[in-house]
C-alpha cells in the first residue's frame, strides 16, 4: 500500500489527490498561497512555525483566522460537517471576494457543493493524441507571446494605450479645438507639436521595449525540446508543442509548458523541480509521477487516456484533475504537474504530458505587474489641480463675459472698424466674415481661452513626475547603503508612483519572522523526558562531535553546524537506558517527522560530500541538521521509507503514512514502521496542541517539567514544539490502515476525512520533549526601530507567533522596554474582549491624568504604554464596534504587539489604522502571509529573504534587510517628499504665472485672446524653457545631507506634518503667483506706454522675463547646488534666449526681427532687471523672515551642518534625544 | 523566459558589483548656500543702493524728454452738432467722402527747447491693432516675394479682389493708417525726413524689393491710405511701420523725423490731412512731436519703480539690521530645534 499512496510522502501536497483543495498546500515554501493574487490564501501563517514547524500544511486555517467575525461558525460548520466540499467553496469564494479580514465578505456560496469537475469548465487531453485533443476547442499552442504589438498594430495600439492617460486626452482635445478654423489660437503646428513630441518619445521607448520583448519570445519560442512523434522522441521547436503531446524533459533543462508528470527517471516516480522563475523559491521541490504510468515507456508501448482538467488559471499551486487511464481514473494533484519555467533537477528525465501551452500556462498566466498604487501627494494634489480648473473656468468665464460686453457696446460699429471688418466685400453678395452672432462669438472666445489658457492644468507636470520618479529610483536603487551584502540583493522600485509617500510614513506594521528576524532557524536546546540540555557549544573542531558517517568509502557530513550539548551528545550514545532510549526516540522523530529531502552535494574532497537538507520549512530543517548532529543522521528519503543513520549504524523505517499539517490540529505526524517491526506514531507540533493530546496521567513529571521549559524557551524568544509518540498495537495500526486508505481515496471530502483519521490516531502520547529553535534578530533591527520610533513612526509587530515569543523578540529588539505598562489583551470572547478594552482605555486615562499632573506633558507617559494583542480576540474585535475603542486604544500606545495572527487579520490591522485616520501606513513583511497586508497598506516593502518573492511581487519596494528601512524612509523618503512636494508647486507657480501674463494681456486686446508672446514660445515654454531646471531639482535637490537626516530622525516629522505642500502654501504659492504675473505683465506695460513699441517685441520682453523670473525663483530655493543644477538653470534661460532668437530670425513670422530690435535698447535690460527682482522680492523677504524668525526644524540643521562643527554635533546630541531626555528625567 | 522576466532583470542587476560612484551615491560637491544674516543684509543694500541711482538717472531722462501732443480728431472736424449721435453720424460721412478737403491747420506751442533728432509721431487711440482678427489678417509670404502673390491665405476679407490677388493682402495693410502733416515754423516749411522710419530687418529681408502694390484699395471699402504701385513694398515706409502691429490699444507710431532744433515757444504751424477714419469707433488721433532719450519717450514709471524698490530694498535691510540687533538667533543652534523646545517650555 506504501507503495500505491507515495504522494504520501511529497513535502507538500502529500495527500493523495487534492481535487478538492484547489489552494492545496504547496510544496516547498509552499506555504505560500499565492498571495499576489486575489488567492485564496491564506492560510498560511508562516509564523506560527514556531510550534507547528510545518507552517505549510495550515491551509484550512485561514477559513478560521481569517475573517475574524465569521469565524465561529464556519469553524463549526467544518469540524462538524468533515466536508471538505465546503472547505473548497469557501476557498473559492474567497478568492474573489475576501481580500483581508475585516472587508467581512460573507460566504454565500457556502452551500452550493462542489462537485468534481464539470465538463463545461474542464479541458480535456488525450494523452499523445494531439490531434483529438486539439479537434474540439483549439487549444494554444506553445509559442509565446509577450510583446505587446506587431509592425502594423503598432501605431493605433500603441496610441490608444497612451491615451489611456487622461493628461493626453485634455492635451488633444485642445489640439483638435484649435484646429478648428474658429477657434485657432495658435499655429496648427505649434499646437500640436508638444502632443506629438511626448506620443512619439513613448512611441519610441515602447517600441524599444517590444523589439526587446520580440527578440525574447523569439528566442524562447524556438528553443528545443524532446517531443515524442512517431512513438520516437524528437526535438521540436517550444512553440510547436501542443497540448496533448508526450514531452521528454532532462536534467537541468527548462521545461517548455505546463505538464503532467507520467514517468521519470526515478523507479518511484519523483522529479525535483526549481521553481525560482516562477516564485523566486529556490529550494527544490518534489513532484511525483503517478504509479500507474510510472512504469509505462512511451516509447515502446502506447499510452493512451484522458486527461480531465481545470480551465487555465493563474494558482501556481492548484491543479486538479482526473486522468482516465487503462479504465481506471486516478486523480491528480498539483504535485503531479510541473509547470512552464521551472527546471528540473537532480533528475535525469521526466516525461509528461503537456496540458497547458503557450500564454495558458500558469507562469504565463501569472506573468503580470504589480498592483498599482497613487501616491498621497498625487490624491492632494488632486484637490488643488480642481482649484486651478475652477480658477481656469473663471478665467475663461471673464474673458468670454468681457469680450460679450464689448461686442454689444461697439454693435454698431463693427461694421467699419479698421480692426474688425464684420463684413466681408468681396463677393457680390455681402457677408458676414467669421462672425457668427454674438451668441456664438461668445462661445468661441470662452472655447479659444481655454485653449489659450491651457497650461493652468499642467499637463507637464504629470510627465516630469514620472521622470523625476525614475530619476529618485534609480538613485534609491543605487544607494550602497541599502544594498545587502550578504546577499548581494539590490533595493528595487516595484511601483514606480509612490516614492513621495516614503517621507509621510507614521505607521510601520512588520512583520516578524524573516523581517526583523532572519529566519534562519538554529536549534538551540531540548527538553528530553523533562530535562533541559540547553548548554550547545560549537564543538566540532574537537573532533568528538564530528559525526561523520561513512558509506561506500564515502563520508558525509551534514552542510550546516549545529551547537551540541556535550551532555546530551554522550547521553543519546547509551542506547539501554530508559534516558537513552527517551532520547533515541526524540531524534527520530526530528528526523523522521518531516518531510526534508536529504541531497548529497560534492566538495572538493572526493571522499566527503556533504548532505544537505532540502525542504520547505526552516524549522524542520534546523531540527534535522540538530538530529544529525547528535548522530541520527537522515540520508534518504523516499516515497516509501527513510534511512537514518543512527550513532553509524543504517536503519531504515517505512513511512507507513503522513499527516500533514494543518492549522486545525497545529502538528504533523508520521507513522513509521520501525526496524524493531513495531509501528509507531510520531507527532510534533504547538504546544496548546499537544498537550491536549499528550497522555498527562502516566508521565505527569515529565509533562510538568516540559511545560516549565517551554515557558522559559519561549520567554527566551526561542520557537518551540513539542515532540510526542505513541507505538501502535497491530489492531490500531490495521484499523488506521483502513481509513486511512478509504479516506485518502475518497473522491469527497478527502482533506476533512484524513484530518478526522489523523485525529483518531494522534492521542494518548507520550511526551518525548520539546525543542527550541532560535530565531535569530537581523542586523541593526534594533538600532532601526528606534531610530523608527524617534522619527515620530508607530512601529507595530504583526505576527503569527505566540505571545511570549512576540514580547520576548519585543524586548530583544528593543521595542518594549521594561519601563512600559504592557496591556495585554487574550480573550475568548466579545464581552470579554469589550471588557478589557474598557479597562485598557481607563488605564490609559489614568496615566495620561498622572502624568499630566506631575509632569504636565502627556506624551512622554502615554507613550510607555505598550499593547499586546492576540488573534483570537481580534476575530472579535476587528469588523465588529469594538475596532473604534481598539483604535483609541491602540493610538495611544507606543507599541503595538499583535501575536498569533493571520495574515487576512494583518490586512484588517492595517485597515485599522487606515480607514480612521489620514496618517500613511506602510507593511513591510518576507512571506505569502504578509502579502494581504503589503497590498493594504499605503506602502509595501517586501523583504527578499528565505521565503520565497511572494511578498516581493506583491509589494511597492523590496529590499535585504529590515534595517534599510532607516535610510529608506529617513533619507530617501525625506528627499522624495520634500523634492516632489516643491516640484509640484514650483509646476503650478510655473505655469499659472505664464497663464496670468497671457490673461492680463487679453485684458488690452479686447477681450479677443490675441497673445504677445508668440505661439512657438508659449508652446515651448513648458517644454524648453522652464522644464529641466524643475526635473534636475526634483531628482537631484537634498535639503539636508544624509549624516543629519539619520543623526535627527525627529526631522522626519516633516513630511509626516505634510510641512512641504498644504493648502496653505497652495494659497501662497497662488498669491506670490498673482503678484509676480502682474509685475512680470505690467512692468513692461506701464514702462512702454504710449511709445512705438510693437506687440512682438514686448511679446518677446514678456517671453524673456518670466522665464527668467521663474528660474530664479526657482534657484532661490535649491538647497544644494551642483554643477548640473547650475547647467540646468542657467542654460535653461540661455536656451530660452537662443530660441527667442532663432523664432524671431524666421522672416514670415510677424516678430520678425523683433527681439533684436528690443534687445538693442536700455530700456529693454532696465525693465528685465526691475522685472526679475520686483517680481521676487516678497518671496525672497517672506522666506527670510520665515527663515529668521520662525525657522523650521529642518531649516535649523540645515544651518548647523553648515556652520556647525561634527564635532559640536555630537556634543549635542544627548539632549536632543528625547530617548535619552526621558532616561535622565526619571 | 516569461516568468523569469523580472527575476532575470533583478539578477543582472544584482550581479553588477557595485561600484562606488559619488554620483549614484549623490554625493557630488555641491554648494550650500544659507542665507545668513549678513548675506541677507549685503544683498538689500546692494539692491537698495544700485537701484536708486538707476532710478533716478531713469527719471530724470524721462525729464528731459520734451513731448508735444495734440488730438486733432475733433478739432479738425468742421461742423458740429449739439446732438452727439447726429455729429457722430455727420463725422462719419464727412470722413467718408472723398471728394472734400479735409484739410485741417493747428499750431502748437513749442514749451522747451527740443534738440535734433525730433520724432514726429502719430497716436491713435482706442485703436485695437491686436485685435485677434486683425492681427491675423496677413500674409508675410505674398509680401516677401513677387512668385508668391497668390499666397493669400489668412488675408481674408481683403485677399482678392474679383479673383485677382491683392498685394498687401489683409486688413493690416488695408487699414493703413495716411494722415499727413506737414510742418512748418515762421512759414518756413519744417522737413519731415521719412527715409528710415522703418526697421532695417523689414526693408532688406522681410519686405520684397520685388514686391510692387496690385489691386490695393480699389474696392470698397476702403480703409485707409493708397500705394503707389511704382514703389517696392519695402520701400514703403509708412506700410512698414503700419506692419508693426502695436501692442495696446493706444499706441505711437513714428512719422518721420525733424532734423532741426526747435527754439521755446516758437510755434509750429501743422497742416494734417485729416483722411483717417477713427470716427467709426470713436477713437483718438494725436500728432505728437517728442524728442527722445535712452529710455525713450517720456515715461516716469520704470524710474519710480526703481525708486520705490530701491527704498524698499534699504528699508528691509535697515529693519533687519535692528532685529538682527534685538532679537538675534545664533544660525544651527539646536535649542530652537521643535523637539528640543518642548522640555524647555515646561
Amino acid at each position: 500500500m506504501t507503495s500505491q499512496q507515495r504522494p504520501l510522502l511529497i513535502p507538500s501536497p502529500r495527500t493523495p489527490g487534492q481535487e478538492e483543495l484547489p489552494y492545496t498546500p504547496v510544496p516547498g515554501d509552499s506555504l505560500i498561497p499565492i498571495s499576489s493574487y486575489p488567492k485564496p490564501t491564506s492560510g498560511m501563517d508562516s509564523n506560527s512555525q514556531i510550534e507547528i514547524n510545518e507552517n505549510s500544511y495550515q491551509v484550512p486555517g485561514f477559513v478560521r483566522n481569517s475573517s475574524s467575525h465569521r469565524s465561529i461558525s464556519s469553524i463549526q460548520s467544518k469540524t462538524s460537517s468533515g466536508h471538505s466540499v465546503r472547505e473548497v467553496n469557501l476557498s473559492e469564494m474567497s478568492m474573489r471576494t475576501v481580500r483581508y479580514g475585516s472587508s467581512g465578505t460573507d460566504f454565500g456560496g457556502v452551500s452550493t457543493s462542489y462537485k468534481e469537475i464539470n465538463d463545461e469548465d474542464a479541458r480535456l487531453v488525450y494523452i499523445n493524441d494531439p490531434g483529438r485533443t486539439n479537434e474540439k476547442f483549439e487549444f494554444t499552442g506553445n509559442s509565446i507571446r509577450t510583446s505587446k504589438y506587431s509592425v502594423l498594430t503598432f501605431l493605433p495600439r500603441n496610441l490608444f494605450e497612451q491615451f489611456h492617460r487622461i493628461a493626453y486626452i485634455y492635451f488633444l482635445v485642445i489640439a483638435i479645438l484649435n484646429q478648428l478654423p474658429q477657434l485657432a489660437v495658435f499655429g496648427r503646428e505649434a499646437s500640436i507639436l508638444p502632443l506629438a513630441f511626448v506620443l512619439f518619445v513613448t512611441a519610441v521607448k515602447d517600441a524599444y521595449e517590444d523589439y526587446r520583448r520580440h527578440r525574447s519570445d523569439k528566442i524562447e519560442n524556438n528553443r528545443l525540446a524532446w517531443v515524442l512523434q512517431d512513438d520516437k522522441f524528437q526535438q521540436k521547436k517550444w512553440k510547436n508543442i501542443r497540448v496533448g503531446e508526450i514531452i521528454k524533459v532532462y536534467g537541468n533543462e527548462t521545461l517548455p509548458c505546463d505538464m503532467v508528470l507520467l514517468s521519470t527517471s526515478d523507479t518511484t516516480g519523483v522529479a525535483y523541480v526549481q521553481t525560482t522563475n516562477l516564485d523566486g523559491e529556490s529550494n527544490l521541490k518534489t513532484r511525483y509521477a503517478k504509479q500507474e504510468t510510472q512504469t509505462k515507456n512511451p516509447e515502446k508501448e502506447r499510452i493512451t487516456g484522458l486527461i480531465k482538467c481545470e480551465k487555465p488559471n493563474r494558482n501556481i499551486y492548484g491543479f486538479q484533475a482526473n486522468m482516465d487511464l487503462d479504465g481506471k481514473r486516478i486523480s491528480l494533484g498539483p504535485s503531479n504537474v510541473i509547470l512552464r519555467g521551472c527546471e528540473l533537477k537532480n533528475t535525469d528525465w521526466a516525461i509528461g504530458v503537456a496540458v497547458y501551452a503557450g500564454r495558458e500556462t500558469k507562469a504565463m498566466l501569472n506573468n503580470s505587474g504589480a498592483p498599482s498604487k497613487r501616491s498621497r501627494l498625487e490624491s492632494r494634489m488632486n484637490r488643488e489641480i480642481i482649484f486651478l480648473s475652477i480658477f481656469l473656468v473663471t478665467l475663461c468665464t471673464i474673458v468670454c463675459i468681457c469680450h460679450g460686453v464689448w461686442l454689444r457696446r461697439h454693435k454698431d460699429e463693427l461694421d467699419l472698424m479698421q480692426f474688425y471688418r464684420k463684413k466681408d466685400y468681396s463677393e457680390p453678395e455681402v457677408e458676414n466674415y467669421e462672425y457668427y452672432g454674438w451668441g456664438m462669438e461668445i462661445f468661441f472666445v470662452f472655447l479659444m481661452s481655454v485653449i489659450v489658457f491651457q497650461v493652468m492644468i499642467p499637463i507637464s507636470l504629470y510627465i516630469s513626475m514620472e521622470l523625476v520618479r525614475v530619476g529618485q529610483a534609480y538613485f534609491m536603487i543605487r544607494d550602497d547603503r541599502m544594498l545587502d551584502k550578504s546577499s548581494n540583493s539590490r533595493f528595487q522600485c516595484r511601483a514606480l508612483n509612490i516614492n513621495e509617500d516614503l517621507g509621510q510614513i507614521k505607521y510601520v506594521f512588520s512583520d516578524k519572522t524573516g523581517t526583523l528576524t532572519e529566519n534562519k532557524m538554529e536549534f538551540q536546546c531540548a527538553s528530553i523526558g523533562g530535562i533541559d540540555y540547553s548548554n550547545g557549544k560549537d564543538i566540532t573542531d574537537n573532533g568528538q562531535a564530528d559525526n561523520l558517517v561513512q558509506a561506500d568509502g564515502m563520508v558525509l557530513r551534514p552542510k550546516m553546524k549545529v551547537k551540541v550539548d556535550l551532555e546530551l551528545f554522550n547521553l543519546s550514545k547509551r542506547k539501554h537506558t530508559d534516558e537513552g532510549r527517551h532520547i533515541h526516540n526524540f531524534f527520530v522523530a526530528l528526523a523522521a517527522c518531516n518531510t526534508i529531502v536529504p541531497l548529497t552535494i560534492d566538495t572538493s574532497d572526493p571522499s566527503v560530500k556533504l548532505i544537505e537538507y532540502q525542504g520547505e520549512s526552516p524549522d524542520e530543517q534546523a531540527l534535522v541538521y540538530a538530529a544529525a548532529a547528535y548522530g541520527f543522521m537522515l540520508i534518504e528519503r523516499t516515497s516509501g521509507h527513510i534511512v537514518i543513520e543512527i550513532q553509524g549504524e543504517r536503519q531504515r523505517f517505512n513511512v507507513l503514512g503522513l499527516h500533514e499539517f494543518d492549522s486545525d490540529r497545529k502538528r504533523m505526524s508520521v507513522i513509521l514502521g520501525c526496524p524493531d517491526k513495531t509501528v509507531k506514531v510520531f507527532v510534533k507540533g504547538a504546544d496548546t496542541s499537544m498537550f491536549s493530546v499528550i497522555d498527562k496521567s502516566s508521565n505527569a513529571n515529565i509533562v510538568k517539567a516540559t511545560e516549565a521549559h517551554l515557558h522559559s524557551y519561549s520567554s527566551k524568544g526561542l520557537r518551540t514544539l513539542v515532540i510526542g509518540t505513541r507505538e501502535l498495537s497491530a489492531s490500531e495500526f490495521e484499523q488506521w490502515q483502513s481509513s486511512y486508505e478509504s479516506a485518502s481515496t475518497a473522491l469527497m471530502g478527502r482533506a476533512a476525512l484524513l484530518r478526522k483519521v489523523a485525529n483518531n490516531v494522534e492521542n494518548h502520547l507520550n511526551i518525548l520533549g520539546a525543542s527550541g529553535i532560535e530565531d535569530k534578530l537581523q542586523e541593526g533591527v534594533p538600532e532601526a526601530i528606534e531610530s523608527l520610533r524617534m522619527a515620530g513612526i508607530k512601529v507595530w509587530v504583526l505576527t503569527g507567533d505566540k505571545q511570549e515569543t512576540a514580547i520576548s523578540i519585543g524586548y530583544s529588539s528593543k521595542l518594549l522596554t521594561s519601563r512600559m505598562t504592557q496591556i495585554v489583551i487574550n480573550k475568548n470572547s466579545k464581552e470579554s474582549c469589550r471588557k478589557s478594552l474598557e479597562d485598557a482605555l481607563l488605564l490609559c486615562k489614568k496615566l495620561t491624568t498622572v502624568s499630566h499632573a506631575t509632569h504636565g506633558g502627556p506624551t512622554a507617559e502615554v507613550s510607555r504604554l505598550a499593547l499586546i494583542i492576540d488573534g483570537t480576540s481580534l476575530v472579535y474585535i476587528l469588523d465588529t464596534e469594538l475596532e473604534e475603542q481598539l483604535f483609541e486604544l491602540a493610538s495611544k500606545c507606543a507599541v503595538v504587539l499583535c501575536c498569533r495572527v493571520a495574515p487576512l487579520q494583518k490586512a484588517g490591522i492595517v485597515a485599522l489604522i487606515k480607514n480612521r485616520t489620514e496618517d500613511m501606513t506602510l507593511a513591510i513583511g518576507d512571506g505569502a502571509n504578509d502579502v494581504s497586508m503589503i497590498q493594504k497598506a499605503d506602502v509595501g516593502i517586501g523583504i527578499s529573504g528565505q521565503e520565497g518573492r511572494q511578498a516581493v511581487m506583491a509589494s511597492d519596494f523590496a529590499m535585504g534587510q529590515f534595517r534599510f528601512l532607516v535610510p529608506l524612509l529617513l533619507v530617501h523618503g525625506h528627499w522624495n517628499y520634500q523634492r516632489m512636494s516643491y516640484m509640484i508647486l514650483y509646476n503650478f507657480y510655473r505655469n499659472a504665472v505664464l497663464v496670468l501674463v497671457l490673461f492680463w494681456y487679453v485684458l488690452f486686446t479686447s477681450f479677443t485672446l490675441t497673445t504677445a508672446i508668440t505661439d512657438w514660445s508659449s508652446v515651448l515654454y513648458s517644454v524648453i524653457y522652464t522644464s529641466l531646471p524643475t526635473i534636475v531639482v526634483g531628482i537631484l535637490d537634498k535639503d539636508l545631507s544624509r549624516t543629519t537626516l539619520l543623526k535627527y530622525p525627529q526631522l522626519y516629522g516633516a513630511g509626516q506634518r505634510q510641512e512641504s505642500y498644504n493648502s496653505k502654501l497652495f494659497w501662497v504659492t497662488i498669491l506670490d503667483t498673482l503678484w509676480q504675473s502682474i509685475a512680470a505683465f505690467f512692468v513692461p506695460l506701464l514702462a512702454y506706454w504710449e511709445s512705438e513699441v510693437d506687440g512682438s517685441s514686448i511679446g518677446d520682453l514678456w517671453t524673456v522675463a518670466v522665464v527668467i523670473m521663474v528660474n530664479i525663483h526657482l534657484a532661490m530655493d535649491v538647497f544644494r547646488w551642483y554643477w548640473i543644477t547650475h547647467a540646468a538653470i542657467w542654460g535653461s534661460i540661455i536656451a530660452t534666449f537662443i530660441c527667442v532668437m532663432i523664432i524671431d530670425a524666421i522672416p514670415v513670422l510677424p516678430g520678425y526681427w523683433a527681439f533684436f530690435e528690443i534687445a538693442g535698447t536700455k530700456l529693454f535690460w532696465v525693465c528685465l532687471l526691475s522685472i526679475t527682482v520686483g517680481a521676487l522680492l516678497p518671496h525672497f523677504v517672506v522666506k527670510v523672515i520665515v527663515q529668521y524668525s520662525s525657522p523650521s526644524d529642518l531649516q535649523i540643521a540645515r544651518e548647523a551642518e553648515k556652520f556647525r562643527s561634527p564635532r559640536e554635533l555630537r556634543h549635542t546630541q544627548i539632549e536632543m534625544n528625547p530617548i535619552f531626555y526621558d532616561r535622565r528625567r526619571t | 523566459m516569461p516568468s523569469g522576466d523580472g527575476s532575470t532583470k533583478s539578477s543582472t542587476k544584482t550581479s553588477k558589483k557595485p561600484q562606488y560612484s559619488r554620483f549614484t551615491q549623490q554625493e557630488l560637491p555641491a554648494c550650500k548656500p544659507i542665507l545668513t544674516p549678513g548675506l541677507v543684509m549685503a544683498a538689500f543694500l546692494i539692491l537698495g543702493l544700485a537701484f536708486i541711482p538707476i532710478g533716478l538717472s531713469h527719471l530724470s531722462a524721462s525729464d528731459n524728454v520734451v513731448q508735444l501732443i495734440d488730438r486733432y480728431d475733433e478739432a479738425c472736424f468742421p461742423a458740429s452738432s449739439s446732438n452727439p449721435e447726429e455729429a457722430n453720424g455727420k463725422r462719419i460721412s464727412y470722413i467718408q467722402d472723398d471728394k472734400t478737403d479735409k484739410t485741417c491747420t493747428r499750431n502748437l506751442t513749442v514749451p522747451q527747447k527740443m534738440k535734433q533728432p525730433i520724432f514726429v509721431y502719430y497716436q491713435l487711440d482706442e485703436f485695437y491693432q491686436n485685435h485677434r482678427r486683425y492681427v491675423r489678417s496677413r500674409n508675410d509670404q505674398q509680401y516677401r516675394s513677387a512668385s508668391a502673390e497668390r499666397k493669400t491665405a489668412n488675408c481674408d476679407p481683403e485677399a482678392e479682389v474679383n479673383g485677382n490677388p491683392i498685394v498687401p493682402c489683409g486688413l493690416i495693410a488695408w487699414s493703413l493708417f495716411n494722415d499727413t502733416y506737414s510742418l512748418s515754423r515762421n512759414d518756413i516749411a519744417l522737413p519731415i525726413n521719412k527715409n528710415g522710419i522703418a526697421w532695417e530687418s523689414d526693408k532688406t529681408s522681410r519686405f520684397g524689393s520685388d514686391v510692387y502694390p496690385k489691386n490695393f484699395q480699389t474696392r470698397s471699402p476702403i480703409g485707409g491710405g493708397k500705394l503707389n504701385e511704382k514703389i517696392p513694398l519695402n520701400q514703403q515706409e509708412d506700410l512698414l511701420v503700419w506692419m508693426r502691429t502695436a501692442t495696446l490699444p493706444s499706441f505711437r507710431k513714428l512719422y518721420g523725423r525733424i532734423e532741426t532744433d526747435l527754439e521755446e515757444n516758437e510755434i509750429i504751424k501743422v497742416v494734417i490731412q485729416n483722411n483717417y477714419n477713427t470716427y467709426t469707433f470713436s477713437g483718438k488721433k494725436k500728432l505728437v512731436i517728442s524728442t527722445t532719450t535712452w529710455i525713450g519717450g517720456k515715461n516716469d514709471f520704470l524710474g519710480r519703480v526703481y525708486v520705490t524698490v530701491g527704498g524698499i530694498c534699504l528699508l528691509i535691510a535697515i529693519t533687519y539690521i535692528i532685529f538682527y540687533l534685538v532679537r538675534p538667533r545664533p544660525l544651527g543652534d539646536p535649542a530652537y530645534l521643535s523637539w528640543n523646545k518642548v522640555p524647555a517650555s515646561n
